[in-house]
């Protein structure tokens, strides 16, 4: 039939047409776009905060960077700031300059989205060198990172004065951590309480003396024997009930279990001390430095960094902005209001003077492990945290098989 | 019926009959006009369908060809274009993805099998309640029984969560009767080897031998025969609740379209309530029977919401499902290769399971009258039906 072949033609040329329609977006120029050079201009920023104290910090700052710029900043929340990310680096439209979460890190740098200005920075040492090193893509800095945390041992100071225990008790080893956890433990309130991830319980592979990888990231060391020691105590804590997982003890996270009674002890890091001022400001808790393993102490180093999309045509004004946000004064300022430490070495020193509470925390800075950033491994460390989650009643040593299994694909993929 | 399609109605042109079907010849100038009129209608429904799922569709099937991680454009010679190498990883390869993609159909298979006969059944049971015609109150309990469904399914999501908390009010419940119910939403234990435990045939430590050693596609045997979590089962209850009013709406539609002579007469030769039921309301629902159970399947292999809501995949993937893999492949992993050669499995999987439930459902043996009213009885409900679950 004629007429219903030119209809299947018509069809065919409007999808045609359509589809090019929709990539044209797409066309990019090999160096990125055109630069804007002119003045007044107005830059987008996307940030996932953790709170108000949070989105307060960043405003101020950038209106203060507004001022003494002459240019305009408009800074968005996120909801879900992986998946919106990747949904503007997918219709081209971008952030001028965003959150890069570490384990997205990897991704969005192979994928060319980032617009590597570490090198161009002149004062780049001064930034945590465990940090530089996890924002690093191809040997070239690529963001600078915008604050630094670590995990520490943080203890419900009534807790403990009502199991009998004083300051002489703060464990440093893992028997001692052992014994006063099963102490601690009485009725509604576990001894210890983390979340069920290798950003918690990695503690306890790194001061056994593992990790996940070798320290180049470019070799899986996951089926070590240390790894599996150190899983193999985090197992025995939970079998004994003295460990338990958040959720066990109905809260979303350790902090809440601090909060309302149910953990004497949980392992987080300084953005706690934000979330216990806003959420339960009238418990009183004290942070200690994680207890030593069998190859002494251990902890890990958390950050974002503060990416500058390859695609902005404000690259210059963004990184100018992400300076402004990364000075030490910039830096200093937010510790104050949510908690989180400098990434800059030069006022680690101030940092800790201004907040001997977080003393706990800010000793980690000597021996943190930097997080893992190789492309493709989210889902590699999200099966493992799901294994992780029947922890106590599989075998150590097959969670860290698997681990390694699935590692050592997502290597050999990604090179 | 006008109020059922949104768009200028085809029919009414287009389908109108000429003077007969076979004077198409004769006038064929006529019939050609009419046609291009009826295109000229159609056009805004089918420039809808096209512009945002029949090419939306083909794109997803070149994206699932490609390597690529959302950060350039995939509608160019410089595409990384890998072949089916996507979907040799998901289905033969050993490795992560397939693994993952056997816990989710896993996960699925099992909430398909539990929540489509379990939402059929209340759904006609309630259907079947409030058609009686001596029942009180009947248009109160219908607008209760369908509120669940008009709720937003993530302000459900959310009232769950609470609801079964360890220590929440369902907890509190089956605490009153003596039983200590577990922690819902974080307990990973396949229901299978829970009812095992308590029945005292296997301890508490994961089954071993056999079953562990031997694998299919990735995944030991104990963990597909495990059963769903009991997790899983939290979110086939909330499926189950949330959907039984939409289907009951569907079948006291054809409920009311079966002639209450038919009863009368089965009633008259001494048919008793029971047999009434297997042998006058069941046939005459059949195709009705096959839309609901047909929307419901095709709803469950593709229940992404309640997952998103209630854990995303936890407690230890026991509720990660094919629909949430692929976007969790896509957003969280930039490989929305892989992401999308997902769901065209998933599609291959409803298809299947479609056609293969046609076939259950078909009627068999010689044609009888009652066939007829089936098919008109089918006619209201399913426009409507189709509404209510878009």
């Amino acid at each position: 039939m004629f007429r219903r072949s030119a209809v299947a033609v018509t069809a065919c040329a409007v999808l045609a047409a359509t589809t090019t329609a929709c990539s044209s977006g797409f066309d990019k120029n090999e160096n990125g776009p055109e630069q804007d050079t002119g003045k007044g201009q107005s830059l987008r920023v996307l940030v996932a905060v953790s709170g108000d104290a949070e989105t307060k910090a960043v405003k101020k700052a950038t209106a203060a960077w507004e001022k003494k710029s002459g240019h305009k900043v408009t800074v968005q929340l996120a909801k879900d700031i992986d998946q919106q990310l990747a949904q503007a680096f997918a219709g081209n439209r971008p952030p001028d300059a965003f959150y890069v979460n570490s384990d997205q890190f990897a991704n969005y740098a192979k994928g060319g989205s980032l617009y590597a200005y570490g090198e161009k920075v002149p004062d780049k040492e001064d930034f945590a060198p465990q940090l530089r090193k996890a924002f690093t893509h191809k040997g070239e800095l690529v963001c600078l990172p915008k604050d630094f945390s670590t995990l520490g041992l943080v203890v419900n100071t009534e807790k403990w004065k009502e199991a009998g225990l004083s300051e002489k008790d703060y464990p440093d080893t893992w028997d001692e951590l052992e014994k006063t956890a099963a102490k601690l433990t009485k009725g509604k309130t576990a001894g210890l309480v983390t979340t069920n991830e290798y950003q918690r319980l990695g503690v306890f592979m790194k001061q056994a003396g593992g990790w996940i990888t070798d320290s180049s990231e470019s070799k899986m060391t996951a089926d070590s024997k240390e790894n599996a020691e150190g899983l193999g105590f985090a197992k025995k804590l939970l079998r004994s009930g003295s460990m338990k997982y958040a959720k066990q003890v109905d809260t979303g996270w350790a902090g809440e279990a601090l909060g309302k009674g149910r953990a004497a002890m949980i392992i987080e890091g300084n953005w706690l001390a934000g979330a216990m001022k806003q959420d339960f400001p009238d418990v009183d808790y004290k942070v200690l430095p994680l207890p030593e393993g069998p190859a002494g102490k251990g902890t890990l180093a958390f950050s974002n960094c503060w990416g500058v999309a390859k695609e902005s045509t404000h690259q210059k004004a963004a990184v100018d902005l992400v300076r402004h946000l990364t000075s030490a004064k910039e830096q200093l300022a937010s510790s104050d209001a949510i908690g989180v430490m400098p990434s800059r070495e030069s006022v680690m020193d101030e940092f800790a003077k201004e907040h001997p509470e977080s003393a706990g925390w800010a000793e980690g800075d000597a021996y943190a492990q930097s997080p893992v950033t190789v492309p493709g491994f989210t889902k590699v460390l999200d099966q493992f945290n799901s294994d992780l989650q029947s922890l106590s009643t599989g075998k150590p040593a097959t969670i860290l098989s698997t681990l390694q299994r699935n590692g050592e694909q997502a290597l050999k993929k990604g090179d | 019926m006008s109020t059922s399609t949104g768009t200028p109605a085809p029919p009414s042109t287009a389908g109108r009959p000429g003077p007969s079907p076979r004077s198409r010849f004769a006038s064929r100038g006529t019939r050609g006009r009419e046609g291009l009129w009826g295109w000229l209608f159609v056009s805004p429904m089918v420039l809808g369908l096209g512009l945002f799922m029949a090419l939306p569709i083909v794109m997803a099937a070149w994206v699932s060809l490609l390597n690529w991680d959302g950060q350039s454009n995939p509608f160019t010679p410089d595409a990384d274009f890998v072949g089916l190498a996507n979907y040799r990883s998901l289905l033969a390869e050993d490795g992560l993805a397939r693994t993952l993609l056997a816990t989710s159909l896993r996960n699925n298979t099992y909430y398909v099998l539990l929540t489509v006969p379990l939402q059929t059944a209340l759904s006609l049971t309630l259907a079947i309640v409030v058609n009686q015609r001596m029942l009180r109150g009947r248009s109160m309990l219908r607008t209760t029984f369908y509120f669940p469904s008009v709720t937003s399914s993530i302000a459900v999501c959310t009232v769950f969560l609470f609801l079964f908390q360890g220590s929440g009010a369902v907890n509190q419940l089956l605490g009153y009767v003596g039983v200590k119910g577990p922690n819902w939403f974080a307990d990973p234990r396949g229901v299978l080897w829970v009812l095992l435990e308590a029945a005292g045939v296997i301890d508490g430590e994961k089954p071993g031998g056999f079953l562990a050693e031997h694998r299919l596609m990735g995944l030991p045997w104990s963990e597909w025969l495990a059963g769903p979590s009991v997790a899983m089962c939290t979110l086939i209850l909330l499926a189950v609740w949330t959907t039984s009013g939409t289907f009951m709406l569907i079948f006291l539609a054809a409920l009311q379209n079966i002639p209450r002579e038919l009863e009368e007469a089965a009633a008259l030769d001494g048919a008793a309530r029971r047999h009434v039921l297997r042998h006058v309301l069941l046939p005459a629902l059949r195709p009705v029977m096959f839309l609901v159970t047909t929307l419901g399947l095709i709803a469950t292999w593709q229940v992404f919401d309640q997952v998103y809501v209630l854990g995303q995949g936890d407690p230890a993937n026991t509720t990660l499902t094919p629909a949430f893999l692929s976007y969790s492949y896509g957003f969280d992993n930039a490989e929305f290769g892989q992401g999308a050669a997902i769901s065209f499995v998933l599609l291959a999987i409803v298809l299947l399971m479609t056609g293969v439930q046609r076939v259950l459902l078909r009627e068999r043996g010689s044609r009888r009258p009652r066939r007829a009213r089936g098919r008109q009885a089918q006619d209201t409900p399913e426009k409507g039906a189709v509404r209510a679950h878009d």
